[in-house]
């Protein structure tokens, strides 16, 4: 469906100006290699910074690379990006061309734009806005609503109109529950009736594990890794967190407590450890028994995660979202 | 593209092989130049329903509080006064053509907005003529109102001013194809408002004021201003018997600068669109 071989972009040094220090050089996708298969909704994890939205817009035809190429359903998008948009539907991070149009004629304008006639145009927006809940607000301009329903909006223009391939960046920030299902269950109706295919850009990893079926990870401009949520999961199978809260300080005049400490990362008064499953039996009976347990706020045992996934493979996870 | 029914596809991830050999998928359609003119034209004029005082007011506050002020120095009726009234009546359609258009379009593409319409399958043409005929667009009642209160105020003629109606589409053309281009060639943000900013000055400065009374330097430099020649078509209306010839000339210069400066706006718009 969707192939990127050696895709490479460096965006070039900026000399600093009085008072403005300058940027080095920065890779932003280093000889990136993926296959997307038909029908599947692919995620890009990484943290910001990491390269994903370099990527993306190299994909649909906004940036040319400087070496690789880039193929969609047999186009050749790094020749003739302009192809792209008649082959992808994209959501950029940006509203601004959409927010002094109302929800309604947003969507309207969206697909006129995408060559539908009048008719076609008002259907498609209206299914799309009855889709996603937004047939109460269609009327109101996208700038006076809250950034959730903005988001939203804007995923009803991305989303009018059949295209093979949606690319979505970031499609659920600042949504509530409510709409983050919405969006998913509109994604999952036009893969399981007309086969598209997605292509998500995500920083949260609870929403990379429940949508996605295949994931890259994504580290400075190249990817560490790419497997599905549960395959790249078993990597890191044989490790098991431990979260432990402290009262106020460790109690570090415990010698058990002391050695942990060694291995785990400090965040305020929280500790995160990464074990082996006989190892974290052991560490979570010292906490829980004897002088340590008077300490201790609160303490989690968990499977790993992404998360734990994207550590063990060398990323710098800081960027990352839980929720 | 592997023409594969959603019902044979399996339940779990609903990944399929790729079909080998089936060379390229079909595209989706092209949206045509006018239909999708049309629908930009449409959504940049609702915009006015929300942006309605800087887009519709200020633009009219500012020319009739020229007309006010010059009214103290300038004779009723008097050959300067024609060219007070024209020149008010212009600047607001540089105001809002060049100047508005060209933050607009600064501000769309610093900020990653024309990502949006990059994205669609549209001509560049249709983006930069249906903004740019909505901002033309949004002149015409601040125009009309200029025109009509400074031939009341300074006892001109209104025979003639039917004459608008060709005055403002074409140095509405050529003041936001000039706004749209500056725009989009910005490399920044703050330089499109910038030069949009001069180029309203421009207009306001040089329009305003009758040329007889200007250095040759100035005049030449009045002459490269294309909000000039709408001046100049409007203000000749206002004589006893008007040289249509000249009317018309004038017209003309504005229509070609339309022309030309809204080229230079679409191919920049495919320039900024892709980087």
């Amino acid at each position: 469906m969707c192939a990127v071989r050696g895709l490479s972009k460096t965006y070039p040094a900026v000399r600093g100006r009085r008072g403005a220090p300058g940027t080095p050089e920065v890779r932003a996708t280093d000889d990136v290699t993926l296959d997307i298969r038909r029908g599947e909704i692919f995620g890009l994890l990484g943290p910001n910074g990491a390269g994903k939205s370099t990527l993306v817009r190299q994909l649909t035809g906004l940036m040319r690379p400087d070496a690789g190429s880039v193929e969609i359903l047999g186009h050749d998008i790094v020749r003739h990006p302009e192809r792209a948009a008649r082959i992808l539907a994209y959501l950029g991070q940006e509203s601004s061309a959409l927010d002094e149009l109302t929800v309604s004629l947003a969507a309207e304008t969206t697909a006129r734009l995408r060559g539908l006639d009048l008719r076609d145009a008002r259907a498609e927006r209206d299914a799309v806005l009855d889709e996603l809940g937004l047939t109460a607000i269609a009327g109101r301009a996208l700038k006076k609503l809250s950034g959730g329903q903005r988001r939203l909006a804007c995923v009803a223009a991305a989303l009018v109109g059949e295209r093979s391939l949606l690319v979505l960046d970031e499609p659920t920030t600042g949504m509530d529950p409510v709409a983050r299902r919405a969006v998913w269950s509109a994604v999952d109706r036009r893969r399981a009736e007309r086969g598209s295919t997605v292509l998500l850009v995500t920083h949260n990893v609870i929403e990379a594990e429940t949508v996605l079926d295949r994931v890259a990870v994504l580290d400075q401009g190249k990817v560490i890794a790419c497997d599905t949520p549960a395959g790249l999961k078993e990597q890191v199978a044989g490790e098991v967190r431990v979260e432990l809260v402290w009262r106020e300080k460790p109690p570090l005049d415990v010698p058990e407590v002391a050695a942990l400490r060694d291995r785990a990362v400090e965040s305020g008064r929280r500790w995160t450890l990464r074990l082996a499953p006989e190892e974290a039996r052991v560490a979570v009976a010292t906490v829980t028994g004897g002088a340590a347990f008077a300490a201790l706020d609160d303490f989690t045992l968990a499977t790993p995660s992404l998360e734990d996934v994207y550590l063990a493979l060398g990323g710098n996870a800081q960027g990352l979202v839980k929720a | 593209m592997s023409v594969v029914s959603a019902d044979v596809l399996p339940s779990g991830p609903l990944a399929v092989p790729e079909a080998v050999g089936t060379g390229a998928a079909e595209l989706g359609p092209k949206a045509r130049l006018w239909p999708s003119m049309a629908a930009v034209y449409r959504a940049q004029l609702s915009r006015a329903r929300v942006a309605r005082i800087p887009l519709l007011f200020v633009a009219t506050f500012q020319s009739v509080g020229i007309l006010i002020m010059m009214r103290g120095v300038v004779d009723g009726g008097s050959h300067d006064a024609r060219f007070v009234v024209a020149g008010s009546s212009v600047l607001v359609v540089a105001y809002v053509g060049l100047n508005l258009l060209a933050q607009y379009f600064g501000q769309l593409r610093g900020s990653g907005g024309l990502d949006h319409y990059a994205t669609l399958p549209v001509p560049p043409a249709a983006v930069v003529l249906g903004a740019a005929g909505a901002y033309a667009s949004f002149t015409v009642p601040g125009t009309a109102l200029t025109a009509v209160f400074g031939c009341v105020l300074f006892g001109l003629p209104m025979g003639n001013i039917w004459i608008l109606a060709a005055v403002i589409p074409l140095a509405g053309a050529a003041l936001a194809g000039l706004g749209a281009a500056l725009g989009l060639l910005a490399p920044r943000p703050e330089l499109a408002t910038l030069l949009g900013q001069l180029g309203m000055s421009a207009a306001l400065l040089l329009g305003v004021l009758p040329a007889d009374r200007m250095p040759d330097a100035v005049r030449f430099l009045r002459d490269l201003v294309p909000s000039t020649y709408g001046v100049e078509a409007f203000a000749q209306t206002f004589a006893a018997h008007p040289d249509w010839a000249l009317v018309l000339g004038d017209l003309a210069v504005c229509a070609g600068v339309g022309v030309v400066s809204l080229a230079v706006a679409a191919w920049a718009y495919r320039r900024a669109a892709v980087r």
